[in-house]
């Protein structure tokens, strides 16, 4: 068996990395999807999908996450200012690709303030709609274990994929005009081990391991949440996007917008679909029939040429001389002759 | 009111004798947006379908494509609108379009003694003409609502959405004007050079826009240096 054959998706972000050096177990033959690609050779293997597990009830808010992806990820994002609020940066950034956001919500049940931190970031969906809607071939890329990449020497800077998600998550750097998100720390994974911000969350709230592990992780921590009085504490793996590889467990899950707004049910927008989809094909075919209707008409149709007679006409009528007169419909306007 | 005759038609007597239609300036600019819109439809549908990002090969790779697109189309727009102002009043509607329209299958078929009697342009070109400037404008709009480098900051995702499909669909329909607009220009022969060399022969004049001729005639505008 060769070494990529025995690749073992991590199972967890808490184990030590190997001191000798370890191979990347995943690259391009495990591509499921691949931007602007019809012709994707089928990958030859099913690599265990993984998913990163964010239980919001966790969080402490202390950005460890922020920092471990900074530094794993050699971002330098600006020294920001102080708005009078948690969120630092205030938004995500090409430099920042994941964001802890900050909401004070008073629950009209309890009339509890209580207090929401939400781990922003790319939620790596089964059907990204930023890889729908890139159209530079290779610039974006599923692998097989669900983890959706920019490969960036791919990458023109369209902004296509900021329509394209269903999440807001891209962003478009104004210096190498190029796209970037959370990677699911691809880099790691493919060598044995889990994500940054995972690795550095001190209350274990960020999880990582395989899809299937984190949601019987999942249904654990509900039910405690639940036995506490969270009567809709669930696991928001939304089904409008074919599931995420980033899913969240929120102690109000019945409505996931008052965690900064995140969407009750994303799907990628009809527009887009439309867009990438019927437009394409009638728009092609509405130019290709035309071309090749004037081409059919310019081979096999005479030519709409001057004859000797308009020719000759036209010398008399510039020369002064009488022509036929004007056909009768000629002025119906019953405007005079200039 | 529609404007019968534009300054600087008039006749060049010789053999054949001659009518002015765009003057050396007008002829330029036409040839500027024509290639521009030729420019911009390459690397656009570059964009618009994997099947075509090769394209993006003429511009010197995917990202010059996507710098240089939208400046072009600020090219377009200027050189078009500046077009547009000089030909508009000639390009009103009339009644006698109406007419030339319900005998669409005698244009096409080159039955020119069918049609009625004509003014500098005729429906077709008007057509063009308008659809044209509409159609552009709606580009420009859309395309700045889209343009990521300088007003993405200004533009909510979803109006981004509506812009980028309205552009692609106000693309291929300019496209698709652009394509009847060459064709009938090297179908209906003799009419490159009014483009070309700026004047169309009097036996052209008199086939395809006879009031036209007749009223150039009529005022007696000959070209004074002959």
């Amino acid at each position: 068996m060769s070494g990529s054959t025995t690749y073992q998706s991590p199972r967890t972000a808490v184990s030590n990395p190997p001191v000798t050096p370890v191979a990347a177990g995943f690259g391009e033959a495990d591509l499921i999807r691949r931007s602007a690609t019809s012709d994707l050779p089928p990958p030859q293997r099913q690599l265990t999908p993984v998913a990163k597990l964010i239980d919001v009830s966790k969080c402490i808010g202390c950005k460890a996450c922020q920092s471990a992806c900074i530094e794993w990820n050699d971002t330098k994002p600006d020294i920001g200012s102080n708005h009078g609020i948690y969120d630092n940066p205030r938004d995500l950034t090409e430099n920042m690709f994941t964001l802890m956001r900050f909401t004070e919500w008073v629950n009209p049940e309890t009339d509890n303030l209580e207090w929401l931190i939400r781990k922003d970031g790319c939620m790596h969906c089964s059907d990204p709609g930023c890889l729908r809607a890139c159209p530079a071939p290779g610039a974006i890329v599923q692998y097989t274990n669900g983890i959706v990449d920019f490969i960036h020497e791919n990458c023109i800077g369209c902004g296509y994929c900021v329509k394209g998600c269903p999440f807001n998550i891209p962003r478009i750097s104004k210096a190498d005009h190029r796209s970037y998100k959370c990677t699911l720390c691809s880099d790691r994974v493919a060598v044995g081990q889990g994500p940054a911000c995972a690795k550095a969350c001190p209350t274990q709230a960020i999880v990582f391991g395989t899809k299937e592990d984190m949601k019987r992780h999942a249904e654990g921590r509900i039910a405690d949440l639940k036995s506490r009085g969270y009567a809709n504490a669930g696991l928001y793996d939304p089904p409008g996007v074919g599931g995420t590889h980033v899913m969240y467990v929120l102690h109000h899950n019945d409505k996931p917008n008052i965690y900064a707004g995140l969407p009750e049910n994303p799907r990628i927008s009809p527009i887009v679909q439309t867009w990438k989809g019927v437009t394409k094909y009638v728009g092609l075919a509405a130019m290709g029939f035309l071309a090749a209707g004037s081409l059919i008409h310019g081979v096999f149709a005479r030519p709409n040429r001057v004859t000797e007679e308009d020719d000759e006409h036209g010398e008399r009528l510039v020369e002064g001389k009488p022509v036929p007169p004007p056909k009768p419909e000629t002025y119906p306007d019953g405007g005079e002759r200039a | 009111m529609v404007e019968r005759i534009q300054p600087g038609d008039v006749i060049h007597p010789g053999k054949p004798s001659t009518v002015g239609r765009y003057g050396p300036l007008a002829r330029l600019n036409h040839w500027v947006t024509a290639a521009s819109l030729i420019l911009l439809a390459l690397s656009g549908l570059a964009l618009f379908t994997p099947s075509l990002y090769w394209l993006t090969g003429l511009f010197g790779g995917g990202q010059n494509t996507r710098a240089l697109h939208p400046w072009i189309g600020v090219l377009l727009f200027v050189s078009f609108f500046i077009f547009f102002f000089q030909l508009w009043r000639a390009n009103l509607p009339q009644r006698v379009d109406w007419v030339w329209l319900s005998k669409i299958k005698d244009v096409v078929g080159g039955h020119e003694e069918r049609l009625p009697e004509l003014g500098k342009y005729n429906a077709g070109q008007k057509f063009i003409f308008w659809s044209m400037a509409g159609l552009i404008l709606v580009l420009i709009v859309s395309g700045v609502l889209i343009w990521e480098q300088y007003f993405a900051d200004y533009v909510d995702i979803p109006v981004r959405r509506i812009a980028v499909i309205t552009h692609s669909i106000a693309a291929v329909l300019a496209i698709c004007v652009f394509i009847l607009h060459v064709y009938a220009g090297i179908w209906t022969r003799g009419t490159l050079r009014a483009m070309t060399r700026g004047d169309v022969t009097a036996g052209w004049a008199w086939r395809h826009h006879r009031k036209w001729l007749r009223d150039i005639a009529a005022q007696k505008r000959v070209d004074p240096a002959e």
